[in-house]
């Protein structure tokens, strides 16, 4: 046997890397371990603590949590107006912002994708991308200082008697917008550079004028991609608590229920936090139908 | 002029610095069957692109049926493309692709689904209308792009390499398919295509580019027996190119000539060859290529020179043949095979 295997076996790491070339579940096991840990216990873990501590209640007068079990939290949710309304509001402007974001991103995506000369669209690209390395709280504050009182937009709105925003809802879903609209651009770029050219030739070579084959085919073939930049839109507007306490004025959105809940009512700052993640996983079935989970 | 469908006057078209195509003149009768043969890059492809309107013309006039459409969009022409790669739409079934040019035309409904099956049934697509273009194979896809194409009924048809991306087998049978689907219907076709056995079997008339021009336009027959540039002697078949001494030698005058393989018959050097029509020269055979059917002897020519010769193996297999390397020979042709090309290689 071993004048048939000359070299391998020599050095150990030659020995484990034959090792690992026979044994394929040793080698599969090696290699996700590691992840599997992290999203089994830290991820679906701390999901699994929240949405049991919904279910708990509080000592009203030293609001320490006591640990028996009562569905009053999700009862309040469902029944308590302002709670309705909140969750309401919420799912409202993460639709708003998506709707804007799809909106502004489309034409973008088809200027840097194809009306742009193909050495500038990797430059395009990485101009869209650099709002993303800049600071979060910075852009939020940059947009506060753009509409407040006398600002930015006010000036700029002033010639034709307008007046910006001011703070409040649409404040909060113009600074989204601009927030997340980078995550929806991308993707529709993509599907945009990779729509063969000759499908847009075979459409108007059978007769198709520009606005019908962008409604026949261009539309179709990215509609899926919109579908992918929208999860993103979506459930990070959904999440979002801290853009619109600063350019939000007295608005308030689920996260900011949590946020104030947490101290006073913990189990209800968790069943307040269920709700989008319910919500998110009933946007994600919706979208899967598109094919759009396929597309990311 | 009457019953022509296509006109093409000092069609030029430059990229930039480079030419692509450098002055084309070109008739395409009615019902033609009409192949544009040449290497890549020869600028057969971007002729047909600018029949069909994808490409503007840097100079020269396009007109389809005896009118002028040089300016016109794709949509504004009476011509359907068959694409290289089929370019069928898919988000959409088979039967929605093939309706697809009938619905922009405002055909009802019913209509349009009932010439789409037709068309289907035409290209022996029968039942695949629900199917999406992902889940055919690469003939089926290419028959729906024919019958896509062939559906409105244009007044011609192009067609860009439609056969390139299939194999051997469904190519030759496609050929014999296409050829008797442009009979049926009688719409002009321009084929483009690199394979020149290809063009030879299928059309009635060939034009052959290279860089940009036509060097030859005829018959099948006439492009093979009478090539008229050294070009097209050696791109379509292989030939022999014989010229200067070896030529004054050979064929007993100056200038270019070319021979084909299979017109030159390889016997033994103490044949006779007495008859006047014929050619003769003896030579050492250098190298014997066994091809199954037939045998490609190269001939060493005394005084210089190589020719190649072609024989059908009638007899002989593949253990004989090997014998006859190294052997000396004669080879022997009728000189009305021997044809004269202007221009040296």
């Amino acid at each position: 046997m071993t004048a048939t295997q000359p070299a391998a076996g020599r050095t150990p790491v030659r020995r484990l890397a034959g090792l690992l070339h026979r044994r394929r579940r040793l080698r599969l096991s090696l290699l996700l371990t590691a992840p599997l840990l992290w999203l089994a216990v830290l991820y679906l873990g701390s999901l699994a603590v929240l949405f049991v501590s919904a279910f708990w209640t509080t000592n009203s007068f030293t609001s320490e949590v006591v640990k028996v079990w009562s569905t009053d939290n999700f009862h309040a949710l469902l029944t308590t107006p302002v709670f309705r309304q909140v969750i309401l509001r919420s799912i409202g402007v993460a639709l708003a912002v998506t709707v804007l974001c799809a909106v502004i991103a489309f034409p973008l995506a088809f200027c840097t994708a194809r009306v742009a000369r193909p050495r500038w669209r990797p430059l395009l690209v990485v101009a869209i991308l650099t709002p993303l390395w800049a600071s979060y709280l910075v852009k939020v504050y940059a947009w506060r200082l753009i509409l407040s009182q006398g600002g930015l937009a006010d000036w700029m709105l002033k010639p034709f008697g307008l007046s910006g925003p001011g703070f409040g809802l649409p404040a909060a879903v113009i600074t989204l917008t601009y927030l997340w609209l980078p995550y929806m651009i991308l993707p529709i770029h993509t599907a945009l550079e990779q729509l063969p050219a000759n499908l847009l030739d075979a459409s108007a070579d059978l007769g198709a004028r520009p606005g019908r084959t962008f409604r026949s085919v261009v539309l179709p073939m990215v509609l899926p991609s919109v579908a992918a930049g929208s999860v993103f839109t979506f459930s990070l507007s959904l999440g979002d608590y801290i853009t619109v306490q600063i350019v939000g004025g007295k608005t308030q959105l689920i996260g900011n229920l949590v946020y104030s809940n947490i101290e006073l009512n913990l189990p209800m700052a968790a069943a307040l936090g269920t709700v989008p993640v319910v919500v998110i996983v009933l946007y994600l079935l919706a979208m899967r139908r598109t094919g759009a989970l396929s597309s990311l | 002029m009457e019953g022509s469908a296509i006109r093409l006057q000092g069609l030029r078209k430059e990229f930039g610095g480079t030419t692509a195509v450098a002055g084309v003149d070109l008739e395409i009768g009615d019902g033609e069957f009409f192949s544009m043969l040449g290497p890549s890059g020869s600028g057969k492809t971007t002729v047909l692109r600018m029949i069909a309107g994808f490409e503007s013309p840097s100079s020269g006039t396009i007109e389809l049926a005896g009118q002028e459409v040089t300016g016109l969009a794709p949509f504004e022409r009476d011509v359907h493309t068959v694409f290289q790669d089929y370019a069928l739409f898919p988000h959409m079934t088979v039967e929605q692709n093939v309706a697809y040019g009938l619905k922009i035309r405002k055909v009802p409904k019913a209509e349009r689904l009932q010439q789409a099956r037709k068309a289907l049934a035409d290209v022996r697509l029968e039942g695949f209308g629900k199917r999406r273009p992902s889940q055919l194979s690469g003939g089926q896809r290419q028959r729906v792009a024919l019958a896509r194409a062939l559906v409105g009924r244009p007044r011609l048809l192009l067609l860009d390499e439609p056969l390139g991306a299939l194999d051997l087998k469904l190519r030759e049978q496609m050929q014999i398919e296409l050829k008797a689907l442009q009979r049926e219907v009688g719409i002009t076709f321009v084929f483009v295509t690199h394979d020149q056995e290809e063009a030879l079997t299928m059309s009635d008339r060939i034009a052959v580019f290279n860089q940009g021009r036509i060097e030859q336009v005829g018959s099948p027959a006439e492009i093979y027996e009478r090539p008229a540039t050294a070009f097209v002697a050696s791109f379509v078949g292989t030939s022999n190119l014989l010229d200067g001494d070896t030529a004054q030698r050979v064929v007993g005058g100056p200038g270019t000539f070319s021979i084909r393989p299979e017109k030159i018959r390889v016997l033994k050097e103490s044949a006779l060859a007495d008859e006047p029509e014929h050619s003769t020269v003896t030579g050492t055979v250098a190298e014997v290529v066994y091809l199954g059917d037939a045998t490609r002897f190269l001939v060493d020519l005394d005084g210089g020179g190589r020719l190649t010769a072609l024989q059908q193996n009638l007899e002989t297999s593949s253990e004989d043949v090997a014998a006859y390397r190294g052997t000396r020979v004669r080879l022997q042709w009728n000189r009305r095979h021997t044809v004269q090309v202007p221009d040296a290689r």
